[in-house]
């Protein structure tokens, strides 16, 4: 049993703690990527394509590198001639993959608009930004594809030549046979044809990297926007410069948001550490925000033909899936984990559904690269099974939520076999479903709905039910999958010899809190406070191994290994204290950072004087050596599953198709909660994003294979007034196999709030028949659904 | 290109410096001047993470010459904590948990402390009109919108 089932006696864990991480940020003193200046630093810019696909005739330098304040002028071939490896591998291999060499710079074709060409390094950053213009360059085009069907569906000619029919992969989930016979068995089979569109991540601070290598010492240092430093270690030394790994040290300092798009290594990165490797100087790049659009990884991108099989009784029998994901022009680190594992073993959602098969083919485009941004996988599939939760019961003419309620997993079957490959670790849907559906009055909204309905106004109730896979990964698992790295966090856990106590781990915060919520979970296992607790994050030399932060794994996997490390320090101080009281260990009990002997209160030993003595090393235990500090690597047995249920109101304006979204409640059950405050953070930016993707965002290419939506006011990230107030509440049902119950929250809500919004608009345009739109559903898609325009 | 030589007040601080006529106000503060609070999120005056104050303007600091500005009194967030204490509002975004990566925060800070000198009582939908201009990704805006309307109800936090 977990000890965090016992909230009562914490004193930090689970309290709403300020974070400890504000004042820099707040006062202007936080250093991002971009504040790290150097000296004698030059400046990167980066000459991209113009075309989604043509063949490279010529580049000409000559004039570029005539101009003021230009030193050097780079192109693909010249990072070819350099030797260094110079590829950008995948980190998850699916049986049958396409793997083309990804390369720094492209060499032979471009694949997509904003493929980078040539590197000019200037005195700044503006001459080196003049100097892209005059780089010529003479093209071939061709003809091009960005929608993943038509990639596989026509025969333009394929992104790579490795893969003729631009399939990378063509995936399968279940057995197809017992599947299809429940649905020859079932009542009804009700089927939806269902488009998630890519979004931009968009995260405020564009990425960034400076690069200084050290000709003396082969070293290289690098700053850079990173959600995982040591993966990029890992994939800058083996991938793309052969630099050995322990002469990189990569810093992430400050991340100004991420949500995936920080996670993979990019191109541009290893092509700013590779000059400043040619010219002995560091150097500095960042993305402009259009480069952002064009080359940070997107996400989604799914075409789906979904089917469920039910019973009269309202069961369902089964889930039938086929997918067409686009990949992009280039396979980016996860690319292929995400719409193949990530997304179909979620296909059951919150319910006990027997049979279950999904096949996904994935395609290459001539796009921008496509992988996880928040919700990764997740919020496809669970959009997918609620989606079809919805065109089920109105097939049935059954109320949505009633129906979701029938088929929901019960407490007692956790944990919980899925008919999607996956055991969810335990779960109390009926809970959060109540909560959320009484919270926001649900009985009587229908009854108003009812109503306003009879004075021609449309009121729409949405609900959605999610669950996550969070917590990546057990090692073990994902590599029997595909997976080229591990899933473990470590940690260093060390009390320093005044007292104070130095928590080393190997995540990376792009605005989590994690200085304050790891600070929570050590000063609560060590009996210290939590000032005395200093939470280092984000440079390579520092922390000796790590993952980093992605797929909601920081808490669990992260705050388990910090926790374990601190249950090791905890008890080789017991040791410590038991000998210099002169009892036996087990005599010794331990309360709010006090040692004592147990019958003898008075014989006592704060941990903090423990630490002091560890140092000393003058009376230790015999055989014990010195020091009070722990290495921990934390293997999750399992992924975590949180879940919840989300409801959303909105009305629609019947004349202009105007989506008024009145109100949004959130019921999120994410494990132990160590931050309150932090978690609620977490679940309203993830609501925004999810929002954003239901109402607002997606990427569209013109026929030209041009993105449009590359600024700020083309592509509709949520402003302020966008958004309406989030009314959250928590269930807490701990994951019994996490050592300190905690799920993950990070993407959670981001994965229910797109299903929630658009259950709540099809439901106000029930009247009009109208059982499906897709995102982002405009004002204009309304008003045509409402028979506008006809 | 010939560099011209201006005067910038910033934060109370006068300084001479030497800037090309296309050097941007934002750059001339974070390169030239070391005041790297305000962040540059799009170079395009859609973001707002530049936002600083010009002679008492919540302006966008990517949009400005530097070379226009010549005598002009700027304010940015690194003036806004006085003594080292955090300023009501910064004080209250700490207490609302209004920024998480921080990014936007120098801007938001700007654009609502110039807002707060004037607005009197306003609605969640004003104070969401206010901070129109400047974007967040991180929040959804809700504990932000807190944050203002606790500095206009109970100035600094009392809770503490
Ligand atoms: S950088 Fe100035 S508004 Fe975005
Ligand atoms: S806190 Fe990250 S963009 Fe606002």
């Amino acid at each position: 049993m977990s000890d965090a089932e016992d909230r009562s006696d914490k004193r930090v864990f689970g309290k709403a703690i300020k974070r400890n991480e504000d004042i820099p940020l707040l006062t202007g003193s936080a250093t991002y990527t971009d504040d790290v200046m150097l000296r004698e630093m030059v400046h990167l810019a980066i000459r991209r394509s113009d075309h989604a696909h043509a063949t490279i005739v010529d580049i000409d330098t000559s004039e570029a590198e005539a101009m003021d304040g230009v030193i050097a002028v780079y192109t693909g071939e010249d990072v070819v001639e350099s030797g260094v490896p110079n590829t950008i591998p995948t980190a998850w291999m699916l049986p049958g993959l396409v793997t083309p060499q990804y390369r720094m710079l492209a060499v032979d074709k471009v694949r997509h608009e904003g493929d980078g060409i040539a590197a000019v390094v200037a005195e700044t950053p503006e001459k080196a930004r003049d100097a892209l213009d005059a780089i010529e360059v003479t093209y071939e085009k061709l003809e091009h594809v960005t929608d993943p069907v038509d990639a596989v569906e026509s025969d333009v000619p394929p992104v790579h030549d490795e893969a003729a029919d631009n399939v990378a992969f063509d995936f399968e989930l279940g057995e197809k046979d017992v599947v299809d016979e429940a649905f020859e068995a079932a009542d009804h089979v009700v089927s939806v044809d269902l488009r998630q569109p890519r979004i931009i991540p968009n995260a405020m601070e564009p990425r960034a990297a400076v690069a200084d290598w050290d000709r003396g010492t082969e070293e290289l240092r690098i700053w850079m926007t990173s959600q995982n430093p040591h993966l990029h270690r890992m994939l800058l030394s083996a991938g793309t410069l052969g630099v050995p790994e322990n002469k990189i040290q990569v810093i992430a300092p400050e991340v100004g948001g991420g949500f995936g798009s920080k996670i993979y290594h990019y191109p541009d990165e290893a092509v700013t550490a590779w000059c400043s490797m040619q010219l002995g100087r560091p150097v500095k790049w960042k993305a402009s925000r259009m480069e952002a659009y064009v080359t940070d990884c997107h996400g989604r991108d799914h075409t789906t033909t979904a089917e469920i099989a039910v019973n009269d009784d309202g069961t369902v029998q089964g889930v039938r899936v086929e997918t067409y994901a686009g990949l992009g022009a280039q396979l980016s680190q996860f690319a292929t984990a995400t719409p193949s594992y990530l997304y179909s073993t979620i296909l059951s959602g919150e319910y006990a559904i027997p049979a279950i098969y999904c096949r996904v083919i994935g395609a290459f485009t001539n796009t921008t690269p496509v992988d996880a941004y928040r919700g990764a996988g997740r919020a496809e599939g669970i959009y997918v099974i609620e989606r079809l939760m919805d065109v089920a019961a109105r097939e049935l003419d059954m109320d949505p939520a009633e129906f979701r309620r029938r088929n929901l997993i019960p407490a007692d079957q956790f944990p919980y076999q899925t008919a999607a490959a996956v055991i969810y670790d335990s779960g109390e849907y009926e809970r959060a479903m109540d909560t959320a559906l009484e919270h926001i009055g649900y009985d009587d909204l229908r009854e108003r709905q009812k109503a306003l309905r009879e004075e021609g106004r449309y009121l729409g109730i949405g609900v959605g039910n999610f669950v996550e896979s969070a917590g990546l990964s057990p090692s073990g698992l994902a590599g029997d999958l595909g997976a080229q790295a591990g899933g473990w966090e470590s940690s260093i856990v060390r009390f320093d010899s005044t007292g104070t106590v130095t928590v080393l781990v190997g995540t990376a915060d792009q605005g989590q809190g994690h200085r304050t919520t790891f600070a929570q979970i050590a000063a609560e296992e060590l009996g210290v406070d939590i000032d005395a607790v200093n939470v280092v994050e984000g440079d390579t030399d520092q922390i000796p191994q790590g993952m980093g932060t992605y797929g909601s794994r920081s808490a669990s996997v992260g705050g388990g290994a910090i926790a374990r490390g601190a249950r090791d320090v905890r008890e080789k101080a017991r040791e410590i204290a038991a000998h210099q009281l002169e009892a036996s260990v087990e005599d010794i009990g331990f309360d709010d950072g006090e040692f004592h002997v147990v019958g003898a209160p008075d014989r006592s030993m704060h941990i903090q004087a423990v630490a002091a003595q560890a140092y000393l090393g003058h009376n230790l235990p015999e055989e014990m050596d010195p020091g009070l500090e722990s290495t921990n690597f934390y293997d999750p047995e399992n992924f975590t599953f949180p879940f919840g249920t989300h409801v959303a109101v909105v009305e629609i304006d019947p004349e202009t198709g105007a989506i008024d979204l009145e109100r949004y409640v959130a019921v999120d059950d994410c494990g132990e909660i160590i931050n309150p405050l932090i978690v609620e953070g977490q679940v309203h930016g993830g609501i925004a994003q999810g929002i954003g993707a239901a109402l607002y965002e997606g990427a569209v290419y013109d026929d030209d294979g041009h993105l449009t939506t590359r600024r700020m006011d083309e592509y509709a990230v949520p402003h302020a007034t966008y958004l309406p107030d989030f009314e959250t509440e928590n269930t807490v049902t701990p994951s019994p196999h996490n050592p300190i119950g905690v799920k993950g929250v990070g993407e959670s809500a981001t994965i229910a709030a797109a299903p929630t919004i658009v259950s709540a608009v099809v439901d106000a345009l029930e009247p009009f028949g109208v059982t499906h739109l897709d995102m982002p559903i405009t004002p204009e898609r309304v008003w045509r659904a409402m028979g506008g325009g006809d | 290109m010939s560099k011209q030589e201006i005067t910038l007040s910033v934060n109370g601080a006068t300084h001479e410096l030497h800037v090309e006529p296309r050097t941007l106000l934002v750059t001339a503060l974070r390169e030239e001047l070391g005041y790297t609070g305000a962040n540059v999120g799009c170079e395009t005056a859609r973001c707002g993470a530049c936002t600083v104050r010009v002679n008492g303007d919540a302006i966008k600091s990517c949009m400005q010459f530097a070379v226009q500005l010549d005598g002009a009194e700027i304010e940015t967030v690194e003036g806004l904590a006085e003594d080292g204490n955090l300023a009501p509002l910064q004080a209250q975004f700490q207490a609302h948990h209004g920024l998480q990566c921080g990014f936007c925060t120098p801007g938001m800070l700007m654009t609502a402390d110039t807002y707060l000198k004037d607005a009197e009582n306003p609605s969640r939908e004003e104070i969401r009109e206010a901070i129109e201009g400047n974007l967040c990704r991180c929040t959804g805006y809700h504990n932000i919108v807190d944050a203002i309307e606790a500095t206009l109800t109970e100035g600094a936090p009392t809770n503490e």
